[in-house]
């Protein structure tokens, strides 16, 4: 499987690149429209505010040709801003349209205010994986995974919902449905965990 | 919940990993690169590299006499990021934003900074403001004071600034940075255990959370530090003189009750 990382300016592609390379995975990096089909697989990762990553990929001409391949069945995987952009739009600072490939909205974390926690949410928080087969079989029920973030996709349909995670009440870590695969967490900075996931999907629905 | 962390510390000098006592003695024990895949099959949290070197010469065995210090720890961080799965901070000898972009682009999740931080904190802002809060540790090095107090030290040590923990970490605090990473330099290569007193004042007085450092030397030390108020604790000579101190370290803090990954 020859998957195509897509750069597209935010976040470390670096520590994206190296995970991939550690696992073994044939993959190429592209920025470009022209680069996108004609892959196995793509993967999207990203860090930092939603509107600049939509502005990013709006920028390179890649909003549609993602939707393309995503909506003719081309295996996805996402994380953290890379699932967050999946949602039909994002309530970080103002309103945003995103992909619109998931329905649903991108919404900040409200911790119970009675814990004090701080946001943004950041470090290894346990992920309760609810759907134990394709990027997350073999996980068993619960995983530890690296959190940095402090916004969260909510999305209409709680069937395509492969984890969550708690901080100071319960969000979407992870979603799987059809051939889209999405994080919150960071996979790359997971240790063994993230790179399992990454195994995983690289080796296919199963 | 968010777990509590367990972090080694590992230091360089010259480009080599040592060991560290009271801040002034420095045992070489290896080579960086050569032990990363050592460190990354630990089942730690995250990885610091600090670069304790004071002078910019390099005498590891590079033949190349031009290669400067900087250089060769953005090389070191380079390759150690090539198979570290886990963030990585690195901190030491960064005076501006743009050597701290250098060791982002490199490799680095967070930097950490600390003498520089403190002769002009907007150092803090401006790197907090590029690359997030997140991504900025400043580090505090304590003393005991004759009154029994602490006071905060710079320059490895050596400066006495007359400032507390307390109230430098406030405005560490208001200046932006993510994370404290405090160190006790009376604990430090002791193993007689962290400073609680140290950890409690900084922990009470901001909202950060605060990495506890120094005197680490039986696993049965890291809840007591969590205890006190640290989010995570470091430790730097323990891991290269104790066996399987990341599995042990963790069971330890396991059954004092901490939530840790284990």
């Amino acid at each position: 499987m020859t998957v195509a990382i897509i750069d597209y300016g935010v976040g470390n592609l670096t520590s994206v690149v190296n995970a991939f390379t550690a696992v073994g995975a044939e993959f190429v990096v592209v920025s470009s429209s022209s680069e996108l089909a004609g892959h196995d697989g793509l993967v999207l990762p990203g860090v930092g505010a939603f509107a600049m990553g939509m502005a990013n990929l709006a920028e390179r001409g890649l909003v549609e040709p993602i939707r393309r391949e995503v909506l003719r069945g081309t295996p996805f995987l996402g994380f953290c801003l890379g699932l967050q952009l999946l949602a039909e739009s994002s309530e970080e600072y103002g309103q945003h349209p995103g992909l619109g490939l998931i329905k649903g909205v991108v919404r900040p974390l409200r911790p119970d205010p009675a814990l004090r926690l701080r946001l943004p949410h950041i470090g290894w928080n346990d992920v309760t994986l609810v759907q134990p087969h394709g990027a997350f079989r073999g996980m068993g029920d619960s995983a530890c995974f690296y959190f940095v973030h402090s916004f969260a996709l909510e999305p209409l349909d709680s069937d395509i919902v492969a984890g969550t995670c708690d901080y100071g009440g319960s969000f979407v870590a992870a979603i799987q449905t059809r051939n889209i695969t999405a994080t919150q967490f960071h996979p790359e900075k997971s240790h063994k965990a993230g790179l399992q996931i990454l195994k995983n999907w690289l080796g296919g629905p199963c | 919940m968010l777990k509590k962390r367990l972090i080694p510390v590992l230091l360089l000098q010259g480009g080599m990993l040592v060991r560290s006592q009271d801040f002034s003695m420095h045992q070489i024990i290896g080579n960086p690169v050569h032990e990363v895949d050592r460190f990354n099959e630990w089942n730690v949290d995250e990885l610091i590299y600090l670069d304790i070197s004071r002078h910019d010469d390099y005498g590891t065995g590079r033949h190349d006499a031009k290669v400067t210090l900087f250089e060769g720890c953005l090389d070191i961080i380079k390759r150690v990021s090539k198979s570290c799965f886990m963030p990585l901070t690195w901190g030491g000898r960064i005076r501006t934003v743009t050597a701290a972009a250098e060791f982002f682009k490199n490799g680095a999740d967070k930097i950490a900074i600390n003498s520089q931080a403190f002769r002009t904190p907007e150092l803090i802002t401006e790197i907090a403001t590029r690359y997030g809060n997140q991504a900025v540790v400043v580090c505090i090095d304590a003393k005991r004071t004759a009154k029994g107090d602490h006071e905060v030290y710079i320059d490895g040590g050596r400066t006495p600034t007359g400032l507390r923990p307390a109230d430098w970490a406030r405005k560490i605090e208001g200046c932006g940075a993510g994370e404290i990473l405090l160190q006790s330099i009376d604990r430090d290569g002791t193993g007689r255990g962290y400073d609680t007193e140290l950890i409690a004042v900084v922990a009470d007085n901001c909202t950060l959370p605060v990495v506890a450092l120094g005197g680490a030397g039986r696993f049965e030390d890291y809840a007591k530090a969590i205890n006190a108020g640290a989010a995570a604790v470091a430790a730097a000579n323990i891991w290269h003189f104790k066996e399987l101190a990341d599995r042990a370290g963790k069971r330890a803090m396991a059954r004092a009750g901490i939530d840790v990954r284990l």
